[in-house]
């Protein structure tokens, strides 16, 4: 019987082998051929979590992308063809997915959604000349990768001063509690930051409680610690989805502090089922707003909520500004399909950092040669169910 | 000459050989497939990982098939020696010579993990059944929440460690953060190389082919098939099962440092259950206790989510109906019966036929 | 006065372990039965309480259902679902080795993770309580103990008693007891040894329904990856109290949301897997089979 499930294993692999060959000959074909046919298009390869734990995450980001390649291509200027992979959120997958795009042709990368995955890619894509933009993987050590990795999202440090310095010039609270994922690169990236920064403006943390991706159904505890820690202000530097239980748990045992969260928190009152009551006077700095009243915000939130049925988040705007910074940036430097991926990187390279660009997560954004962006954290509050600008913003944001 | 020496050859030293031949002829084919220009970006990229899952399959059916326990904390033994290994080449990657430096890292990443192997191995190997799984389930747990809650750090007075948060390393300011909690392990210089992959399995297959078919692996096979009869003999039970266990532990540990060289970033996130899962399905598809099924096993299941890649959201669901739809076939025994009766049906044809041939 | 505080704070992260335990409880018996029967460690519990969830959410919050409607329904799902996978993907294996159904058995996980995904996306859904029980407030509202907590707490409680009674009471349970002890000599005594296991994983995937229910009622977040992390830790607590054992079970369950709420509270609450990992591993060295588990010893 093993050897038979070896001859089975065997010829598997053989055709697995085979396989490989195969595909290797068509991709090969669609490469040579590449200048003639895809004359018309730009391959811009995604990749994100669209399975497992994080999938809701890199949907979001896939959904932005398609939208505005969708658009663009409406437009009648610069095609874009869109070839989007999944990783799992996972380092390994993250990598056989750029290995799958670079077989495909992949001309620029938009992606991919999450730290630790955009780490291992944006290394192997340092060493290809391939020019990447990321929607959202935030940590200051992504776009230290090499100079041809750009983000549209803020850089964790940048959000977690941003935040004690609102937090402390504005005298929202007197002490401090602060509930954050360890076990999440994003989250305990900005709670590092915000500590450091709530420190040297004198802010006080009275508790700062962490869950980890084990444990995070059961929140209580977390809760009541900063409850008897007498936090009045509660800094939750996560998504929403832990959020939403944050706020239910807190709301049943009748501790009612002030809430203040980062862009994870975006997408909180699109969960289905949940109590918006809850994120009433809940406030954060949210580069994107899905009710804003501008044009350009409503055009997009319509579009997405007619294409996928669902509202947008944060993510799925990042994902929608990545491909129109793309977009004009290639314009602008007159990048076009036939130009090879690392020729396409360095002009992109060297126009990104000269252009100023409007996007829905921020007007006026500029990249500096490091890859950061620089755009202004809009400040929000929870007020019947909608985000509203928050009147003191306009000083802190300097 | 040579046929008769080989036909005379002893069947175990015959099927280790053809283990080998089937490494080797691999890293061939894929080498000529290379130099040929006929590889793609994809499948070029998943040889490395492709090596460290054939070295933690081979090192896991040693604690699985041969000494016949349940382990599902494998991915912890991974991990400390992937996080070890790693810190090694992070730090004298600079001064010695890469070869040094790596086989360095090697070294210390196994003895490491086989330390772990020695600690976990003494007092859990009393269990047994779903007893000891359970404890190597809780052991990869373990390891996996500590290392995501580890901050290490280096400056000019030292080492630095806490389990809070990088500010509470109190670094100075010259200081480097090594490990950063969550995130892991950041920058690393990929050393990596299928070669380096290939030569490890052919050491890993040394080592363990050659403690099974030894003494110590009779011994050790001997517990598995009655621990009681086994001890009534005067085989030391401990002794051989801290033995297979450690073994095991060293080889995942390199493996781990194969692994993690590989990404230029580590995070204790990946060795959770769901990757000592995956290498036990390595094993348990491959056939438990055969070295050579799970070295086929564990290739083709690295490829296959990767060839199902055009199915885009139904991958994974496939995946899993492939996972269940195998394993009833090859391990269901009335299905392995009407097999192996069809099978015989068609060795009677086949055999009947080539006389007729050579007639 | 500072005691009586601290003493408050206590018994506050005592209720919310508690709390975690009921739910951890009523999972962990559904695993125990199916243990303790088919001899088979069902990875896949924790997905069927998660589509047992699915059903309560769009049943009782989208179609404004009966809760308790809704929980039936949920149940009826449940038990056709675990009966279904039992017979297509557990019983050709059954005289096979334990580690292909324990593969089977994650292959069937996965099914049901991306199955949900595909039907109802990734998503998360906040899922609305289905106990109407209000909180109970003591010590001037210093303490609160809510609906959900009593509720799961007594249903444990009535659902180990209820298994304990047909386990020892009724005819399909000695049937139980009889493949549990030795499924061979069962065959033989003219026990159907299918209809028996078939039963069991029935039984248990209606208790995983109830689960489902009860811990979305507590923990209010629904993704396809809901049941997961709560179905390995109630089997750890099923171990822990001794695998196969009914009142195991719920000992195990309670004591395990104690410890990790303890640890969150006075340790770390960073490292408080590792701390219910490591008091598991210490309770098996002690005991080897669990709390409440039986002694079995081997024969030559």
């Amino acid at each position: 019987m093993k050897k038979f499930v070896s001859i089975v294993l065997a010829t598997a692999m053989a055709a697995a082998l085979a396989g490989c060959g195969a595909t290797a000959t068509p991709t090969a074909a669609t490469s040579e051929s590449g200048s003639t046919a895809s004359a018309a298009a730009i391959k811009i390869g995604g990749i994100g979590p669209i399975t497992g734990g994080a999938a809701v995450y890199g949907t979001a980001v896939k959904n932005g992308e398609e939208l505005a390649v969708k658009e663009i291509n409406a437009l009648g200027g610069t095609q874009f063809e869109l070839n989007f992979e999944d990783d799992e959120h996972d380092a390994e997958k993250s990598v056989n997915a750029y290995n799958t795009l670079k077989d495909w042709g992949m001309q620029v990368l938009a992606g991919p959604v999450t730290t630790t995955p955009t780490l291992a890619v944006a290394a192997e894509a340092a060493v290809d000349g391939i020019f990447v933009m990321t929607p959202s993987a935030s940590a200051q050590a992504v776009i230290e990768t090499g100079d041809n990795v750009f983000q549209v999202c803020f850089t964790d440090p940048n959000q977690g001063v941003a935040s004690a310095d609102y937090i402390a010039d504005n005298a929202l609270a007197t002490a401090v509690g602060v509930i954050y994922d360890a076990s999440d690169a994003y989250s305990s990236g900005i709670y590092e930051k915000f500590k450091a920064q709530a420190d040297s403006k004198g802010l006080s943390i009275v508790a700062a409680e962490a869950f980890t991706a084990d444990n995070k159904s059961d929140l209580s505890t977390q809760v009541t610690k900063c409850k008897d820690a007498g936090a009045d202000l509660i800094f939750l530097p996560i998504y929403y989805t832990e959020a939403s239980q944050i706020l239910k748990y807190a709301d049943s045992i009748g501790y009612t502090p002030a809430f203040f969260g980062c862009d994870g928190l975006d997408g909180l009152l699109a969960v289905e089922g949940f109590d918006t009551t809850l994120a009433e006077g809940v406030m954060l700095l949210t580069p994107f707003a899905a009710d804003a009243a501008d044009a350009k915000t409503q055009a997009f939130v319509k579009a997405y909520e007619a294409a996928y049925g669902e509202t947008p988040n944060q993510f799925a705007a990042d994902a929608y500004d990545v491909i129109y910074a793309i977009y004009e940036a290639s314009e602008a430097a007159g990048v076009t399909a036939d130009m090879n991926a690392a020729d396409i990187c360095e002009a992109l390279k060297t126009q990104i950092i000269t252009m100023s660009f409007d996007g829905l997560t921020g007007t006026n954004m500029t990249w500096d040669a490091t890859g950061a962006v620089s755009k202004a954290p809009q400040a929000v509050v929870i007020k019947d169910g909608a985000y509203s600008a928050m009147t003191a913003s306009s000083e802190s944001a300097k | 000459m040579a046929i008769t020496k080989l036909k005379n050859m002893k069947k175990t030293t015959k099927s280790n050989l053809i283990t080998f031949g089937i490494v080797v002829a691999f890293y061939l084919v894929i080498q000529l497939c290379t130099g040929m220009g006929m590889m793609t970006s994809s499948f070029a990229g998943q040889l490395v990982p492709i090596c460290a899952y054939i070295i933690l399959a081979v090192s896991l059916n040693l604690t699985v098939g041969i000494l016949g326990e349940l382990s599902l904390g494998h991915a912890g033994f991974m991990s400390v020696g992937a996080f070890s290994g790693t810190l090694v080449w992070m730090t004298t990657s600079a001064t010695l010579p890469s070869w040094l430096a790596l086989a360095l890292s090697f070294v210390v990443g196994g003895v490491v993990a086989g330390l772990f192997g020695l600690l976990i191995g003494i007092p859990v190997l009393r269990l047994s059944g779903d007893y000891l799984a359970i404890v190597t389930l809780a052991f990869g747990e373990i390891i996996k929440n500590f290392m995501n809650a580890c901050y290490l750090g280096y400056d000019a007075n030292g080492l630095h460690f806490s389990l809070k948060d990088s500010a509470s390393l109190h670094l100075a300011a010259d200081g480097q953060v090594l490990i950063n909690g969550a995130m892991g392990i950041t920058g690393v210089k990929k050393a990596s190389t299928f070669t380096v992959g290939i030569i490890l399995i052919l050491i890993t297959l040394v080592v363990i082919l050659n403690l099974i078919h030894s003494r110590a692996g009779r011994a050790i096979t001997s517990i598995r098939d009655n621990e009681i009869a086994a001890q009534s003999i005067g085989i030391n039970i401990t002794r051989y099962k801290l033995m297979a266990f450690i073994v095991s532990a060293v080889f995942a540990g390199v493996a781990g440092v194969l692994y993690s060289l590989n990404f230029s970033t580590l995070v204790a996130k990946k060795f959770d259950y769901n990757t000592s899962i995956l290498i036990l399905v390595f094993v348990v598809l491959g056939g438990i206790g055969n070295i050579r099924g799970s070295i086929i096993a564990a290739a083709i299941l690295t490829v296959l989510p990767e060839l199902l890649r055009s199915m885009n959201d139904y991958r994974m669901l496939i995946y899993a109906i492939v996972l269940i739809v195998v394993m009833i076939f090859s391990q269901s025994p009335q299905l392995v019966a009407w097999r192996k009766k069809t099978l015989a049906k068609f060795k009677k044809n086949g055999s009947v036929k080539p006389p007729k041939g050579v007639a | 006065m500072s005691e009586v505080f601290d003493a408050m704070q206590f018994l506050s992260y005592l209720i919310n372990g508690i709390s975690l335990g009921s739910v951890y409880a009523l999972i962990a018996l559904g695993y125990t039965m199916v243990y303790g029967i088919a001899k088979m460690l069902n990875f896949a519990h924790g997905d069927v309480i998660m589509i047992g969830s699915y059903v309560v959410f769009f049943a009782f919050g989208s179609f404004g259902l009966n809760p308790i409607v809704s929980v039936l329904l949920s149940m009826v799902v449940c038990t056709l679902l675990g009966v279904t996978v039992e017979r297509v993907a557990y019983r050709p294996l059954r005289e096979a080795p334990s580690l292909a159904v324990l593969i089977t058995a994650i292959g069937v996980s996965y099914l049901l993770q991306q199955t949900a995904q595909l039907m109802w996306s990734s998503n998360p859904k906040s899922f609305t309580s289905v106990v109407g029980l209000r909180a109970v407030s003591l010590f001037d509202g210093q303490l609160m103990i809510s609906g959900e907590t009593i509720v799961t707490i007594l249903s444990c409680i009535l659902i180990m008693l209820a298994l304990t009674w047909f386990v020892n009471h009724t005819s399909a349970g000695h049937a139980m007891l009889a493949v549990s002890e030795d499924r061979g000599a069962a065959q033989l005594m003219g026990v159907n040894v299918n209809a028996t296991i078939s039963l069991t994983f029935a039984i248990g995937s209606a208790l995983a329904a109830i689960a489902g229910a009860l811990l979305c009622s507590s923990y209010p977040t629904l993704q396809p990856t809901t049941g997961a992390m709560p179905g390995i830790k109630a089997f750890v607590a099923a171990v822990f109290g001794g695998i196969g054992s009914i009142p195991g079970a719920f000992v195990g369950g309670i004591l395990l949301g104690i410890i990790e709420n303890l640890s969150k509270a006075y340790i770390s609450t960073q490292l408080s897997d590792a701390i219910v990992f490591l008091m598991l591993i210490v309770v098996l060295l002690v005991k080897p089979t669990g709390l409440l588990g039986k002694k079995v010893n081997v024969k030559v």
